[in-house]
């Protein structure tokens, strides 16, 4: 029988939905949940991975440290998993987690920037941690662009690399192909992260499965940033139907997802204009909210900023220019007006 | 006049930028440019240039007397292996890797305070281009937190700033601290590989005492135009403006287009910021060996 390696990022990916304000207490009730449901990696942390509170990205509710503690305590079986993106976070946050408790990190860089996350993936091997590549906004790349990157990452000692669609704009066949040219020259499994914009987000995980990924990303309710990422509680099932082992109870999973996720959303999570647009335009899925309150705080439509962002080809993390595009716009459209 | 002779360390993406700045300086003089790698294109371009090279790293530089100043453009980790052996030769060490041994300086806030130190460390390119508005947004009102985003073009991040990216952060939000006076400080990188490159862009973010946006604006501005003395592209893209509990202005810093394209503008503030302060201290040493 077939199986597949999920990791649930509720507790991380998820965090962009909620502005990051989950508390300790409320990561700890859905992580035991999780556990329980036989998940084997579960991730947690700020949305931007350790070190990501700022004013930049958002202030969370709890520390790293006190979100690491409050779950730490509670897994049983699961393994705790943070993010890591270099340039963000650093090697002695790296530290701080594997003490509390984490067992696995995935450290991320933009799609053809894997270089940077040497020195984080070199310590996280010596850390002896369960090491990931995560090359994000690989829509923004070739197939052969991101093997040449997933080898740098190979070469770092990374266990698995992960084609990582940040922005939800992959269409099944840019799954396979990407996922399909990396698992016939790595040595180590290929993973796949989908993000819903286009929602496509379970179809490409199984896109990305056909091509030969082993390890695949899900959130409960898909909760995460833009219009969230691919239901674990969905993917559980679907794999089921399909016969390939998981690993998780479906009914536990489905109960979790229910009775302790469901009821701390601050909405529920859709595919709306602005979601559909970062899909569409090929935009970092967290840049969402950021963008609804930059559209408000200017008075411009968010599909705009959008759109503008997506042409600038700016990748994750520059969540500060969307303020400026707003700016740009509002004064633009005044400008006009007064002409 | 005569001048200072002066070598540079580690000819990278910097120490080739620098190389130009050097070659035209009113006081100094390019005596030695000094690297390890043979195909290394910034020695190459060195002697093209009439300028000695040398791919024995440091000890050429310790053996040559007329070098009184020396650049050190290679890494942190590197830099702490030259540091003592400059010092031992009596050689003033211009630090522009993120080791951090000797105090930092940013020449439009605090150069005169140090003028005098063996080593002298420029802290990092976003240092460079954001602790002038932290200090000049703390020179009127207390700065709790401050926060700055540098975003840099892919290309113009070399090898050294990639394998740097730690230091890089972390030696930016202690200079925020040290020298731009806040009271906490982070600091964030991001690498863009967009074509055309972007111009590097720094997003600097304060949260104050007293918001009071008309003095916190002038006060930025009039250091805008103290950076802009040494690094002619320094513009302000943003002015201040209040955002919630953020105050949040932004900085586009083109360069001269020296050694690498205009939109590098993350080397040309450093390498600027570097050959400013070697001129000021071969005025000093100039001018006391003319009294003797």
């Amino acid at each position: 029988m077939r199986n597949v390696i999920i990791t649930d990022t509720t507790l991380r990916d998820g965090m962009h939905a909620v502005s990051h304000q989950f508390t300790p207490g409320q990561m700890a009730a859905v992580a035991r949940g999780l556990d329980e449901a036989g998940v084997p990696i579960i991730e947690i942390g700020h949305g931007d991975g350790l070190g990501g509170a700022s004013l930049q990205y958002g202030f969370a509710a709890g520390t790293d440290r006190e979100y690491l503690e409050a779950v730490s305590a509670v897994l049983k079986n699961a393994s705790l998993a943070v993010l890591l993106l270099p340039g963000i976070g650093t090697k002695v946050d790296l530290e701080m987690a594997a003490d509390l408790g984490a067992r696995a990190v995935r450290i991320a860089t933009h799609v053809t920037e894997a270089d940077i996350s040497e020195q984080h993936i070199g310590l996280a091997k010596r850390l002896g941690m369960m090491t990931v590549g995560f090359l994000m906004m690989s829509h923004m790349a070739s197939p052969e662009k991101i093997l040449e990157q997933a080898r740098l990452m190979e070469s770092y000692g990374a266990d698995v690399v992960y084609v990582t669609d940040s922005a939800g704009a992959l269409l099944p066949d840019g799954v396979r192909e990407r996922v399909g040219l990396l698992k016939a020259h790595l040595k180590v499994p290929v993973g796949f992260h989908a993000h819903n914009n286009l929602s496509l987000a379970v179809g490409n995980n199984l896109a990305a499965m056909e091509a030969g990924a082993t390890y695949l990303d899900g959130t409960l309710r898909g909760l995460g940033g833009g219009a969230g990422n691919a239901p674990t509680e969905a993917m559980v099932a679907v794999l089921d139907r399909m016969g390939v082992a998981t690993g998780i109870d479906l009914y536990t999973l489905m109960d979790v997802a229910e009775n302790v996720l469901q009821p701390l959303m601050h909405r529920p999570q859709q595919i709306s204009n602005a979601s559909l647009m970062l899909g569409y335009a090929g935009v970092y899925s967290s840049f969402l909210l950021h963008t609804y309150r930059a559209a408000e705080k200017f008075g411009v439509d968010p599909r705009d900023i959008l759109v503008e962002l997506g042409r600038r080809k700016i990748v994750g993390g520059q969540e500060d220019i969307i303020i400026d595009v707003a700016q740009e716009l509002s004064s633009e459209r005044s400008a006009g007006r007064a002409g | 006049m005569r001048k200072v002779g002066t070598a540079i360390l580690g000819p990278g993406n910097i120490g080739t930028d620098l190389m130009y700045k050097v070659v035209r300086s009113r006081n100094l003089e390019l005596r030695l440019m000094s690297g390890v790698d043979p195909k290394s294109e910034g020695l190459a371009l060195a002697a093209s240039l009439g300028v000695r090279t040398s791919t024995d790293g440091v000890s050429p530089v310790l053996d040559d007397p007329s070098v009184e100043i020396v650049f050190d453009a290679t890494s942190a980790r590197i830099h702490l292996q030259h540091a003592p052996l400059l010092k031992d030769a009596g050689k003033r060490a211009i630090d522009l890797t993120p080791a951090a041994i000797g105090p930092y300086v940013v020449p439009c806030v605090n150069i005169d305070e140090h003028a005098d130190a063996p080593n002298i460390n420029l802290i990092t390119c976003g240092g460079q281009a954001t602790i002038p508005i932290v200090a000049a947004v703390s020179r009127v009102t207390r700065v709790r937190y401050a926060e700055i985003v540098a975003t840099i073009s892919s290309r113009s991040a070399g090898p050294g700033t990639r394998q740097n990216i730690d230091e890089f952060t972390q030696t930016t939000a202690r200079g925020l601290v040290q020298i731009g006076g806040a009271e906490r400080a982070k600091a964030i990188i991001i690498l863009n590989p967009a074509e055309p490159p972007i111009m590097m862009r720094n997003t600097i973010y304060t949260v104050v005492e007293s918001p009071d946006i008309q003095r916190i604006r002038e006060s930025v501005s009039e250091m805008v135009h103290r950076v802009k003395r040494y690094v002619p592209g320094y513009r302000l893209k943003m002015p201040p403006m209040m955002d919630g509990q953020r105050v949040i202005a932004m900085i586009e810093v083109e360069g001269a287009g020296d050694y690498l394209p205009k939109y590098s503008g993350n080397l040309d503030i450093i390498t600027a910021a570097a050959v400013g302060l070697a001129e000021l201290l071969a005025d000093r040493m100039l001018d006391g060996r003319a009294r003797e």
